[in-house]
């Protein structure tokens, strides 16, 4: 079953067209990677899944996006709600100046949780970003203080915070070292019975590893999109095949 | 034995440059010694709490600053009020929700030149405005009159700098709060704020010396009386003399003897430190309080 389905969707920025007419359907409960080279428009198609692109000046967006059977680029829809029900995780761990405990509760606190309700909140979101065992100690330290594997689960467990239904990741773990890079592919694994994942990466192993399905982008089109295996085994287009065996990107 | 060709070698342009920059650095800090000494000096020895505490009387011919100090922290506190709101308002309106465009740009280039504007024509505007025109308190100016024109004053400076304190601000935690679905006023509220505070203090720090140092833009503004108030909310719309002020009428106009400009100056100076100490202690507070680096 799809949650997100896009359909014709075209991105400018300014007169400049970055995603050409690109329709896919994102399965619930799957992971799904966007790949491609660098400037493919891989990230800016992920950032059009829950409007962050609409902070951006002179971004024009065109078709539609149907989460939750609505279009979210309706004139009426408030992007903020989208973004609780689609959270994103970004390339840079980016935790507040703030606590790990209040890291975790900006988001709730924010959309109007009881101060009882919170430490819950917090332990189980913790929990689920596999990160509850290493900080349960120190919730009041500050978030900076954890290693750099530890604050990009930190940001994964203050998206969970919001109970989302889509966790988007934009080259999630291309700032960590293999090992926390592991532990992050590991939790996708485990999250996915929960949430809906879709990453952005430009390793392809990574792809290979975790995704369900793969999407392979280029110059902003959507070239290619099936199961992971057939994309990596089986590739129907010529480009797909190009790209995978490594002859450019 | 050959030369080791990674051996530190000592060119004769660096010594030059290095010795200019240490004579620039000596003479620089020498000035300024100089200045706190010479003050010091001549003014120090008369600095007691008689003076510290009591009105000038032409009567007995004593010499006390008492009102002149209340005049200044008066000034200060009153300008503080109406400036910060106005100016950080300001400044949280043109970063985060103007869009850019002709109208901002001129808004942003008028505010740099209101900022290098001499205060003696703000005194004028202010003698004309507030004085003549709306008559606030007396015919002669007011505490209040004074406080708005040194809210012309510094609100220029207050913009820029909080602006550039929000500028300062890592770009990566509003992305991070919106993806959280948090509205522009949450994230202004509770990641922007706490984090330009100690640029916002810089602000207030530097507004707070423009007008401990204001004596011209004053002179016309806030009158020259020089009693002690007796209601100190009444005082607002009275004329009053603050140290500066006062400074300049005792040093041209002569009628008082020599060491009274001279104790003035040095409780001016010793006034801008406590001020400046203080600010940053209620600043380092305030950062421990809402964020931790």
């Amino acid at each position: 079953m799809s949650i997100i389905t896009t359909k014709n969707v075209n991105l400018y920025y300014r007169d400049k067209q970055a995603i050409n007419n690109v329709s896919m359907d994102i399965e619930k409960n799957e992971i799904t990677a966007l790949i491609g080279p660098s400037g493919c428009g891989k990230s800016t198609f992920l950032r059009i899944l829950n409007r962050m692109n609409d902070t951006i000046l002179n971004c024009k967006i065109t078709g539609e996006v149907i989460f939750d059977q609505i279009n979210l680029y309706d004139s009426k829809i408030d992007p903020m709600l989208i973004r609780k029900k689609i959270g994103m995780v970004f390339q840079k761990p980016n935790p507040f100046p703030l606590s790990i405990y209040d890291n975790i509760a900006y988001a709730p606190r924010y959309h109007g949780k009881k101060k009882r309700e919170l430490d819950e909140i917090v332990e189980n979101s913790l929990k689920q970003a596999a990160l509850w065992d290493e900080v349960k100690d120190r919730l009041k330290k500050s978030a900076l203080s954890l290693s750099g594997g530890q604050q990009q689960r930190l940001c994964i467990a203050r998206t969970i915070a919001l109970n989302p239904e889509v966790i988007l990741l934009d080259e999630a773990t291309s700032a960590l070292d293999p090992i926390s890079t592991f532990k992050i592919e590991d939790l996708l694994a485990t999250l996915k019975k929960t949430f809906t994942v879709v990453i952005v990466t430009h390793n392809m192993q990574q792809a290979s590893r975790i995704a369900d399905k793969t999407a392979f982008f280029l110059l902003g089109d959507l070239i290619e999109y099936d199961t992971t295996e057939k994309i990596f085994t089986d590739p129907q287009n010529k480009k797909t095949l190009d790209y995978i065996s490594g002859h450019f990107g | 034995m050959t030369k080791n060709r990674y051996e530190k070698q000592i060119r004769p342009g660096i010594i030059t440059v290095r010795a200019l920059i240490y004579s620039v650095t000596v003479a620089i800090i020498s000035l300024v010694v100089a200045i706190i000494v010479y003050l010091t000096i001549k003014g120090l020895p008369y600095i007691n709490w008689e003076f510290l505490s009591t009105a000038p009387s032409r009567l007995n011919d004593t010499y006390g600053i008492a009102p002149m100090i209340i005049n200044t922290l008066y000034t200060v506190m009153l300008t503080l009020i109406l400036s910060i709101p106005l100016g950080i308002g300001t400044a949280i309106y043109l970063q985060e929700y103007s869009r850019p465009g002709k109208i901002v740009s001129a808004f942003r280039g008028a505010i740099e030149i209101l900022a290098g504007i001499p205060s003696i024509v703000y005194g004028l505007f202010g003698l004309a405005f507030f004085v003549n025109a709306l008559n606030i308190g007396s015919g002669t100016g007011s505490l209040l009159s004074g406080a708005l024109t040194c809210t012309l004053i510094v609100l220029p400076t207050m913009i820029r700098t909080t602006e550039e304190a929000l500028l300062q601000v890592n770009p990566t935690y509003r992305e991070a709060a919106y993806s959280l679905g948090a509205s522009k006023l949450h994230i202004i509220r509770t990641i922007l704020l706490p984090n330009a505070l100690p640029g916002i203090v810089v602000a207030v720090i530097l507004s707070i010396g423009r007008v401990v140092s204001e004596s011209a833009a004053l002179l016309y503004t806030a009158g020259v009386d020089y009693t002690m108030p007796t209601n100190y909310v009444k005082h607002m719309v009275e004329p009053g003399a603050g140290l500066t002020v006062q400074l300049y009428l005792y040093a041209t106009e002569g009628g008082s003897p020599d060491w009274v400009p001279y104790a003035m100056a040095t409780v001016l100076m010793i006034l801008v430190f406590v001020i400046n100490l203080s600010a940053n202690l209620i600043a380092g507070l305030f950062k421990k309080k809402v964020s931790y680096r």
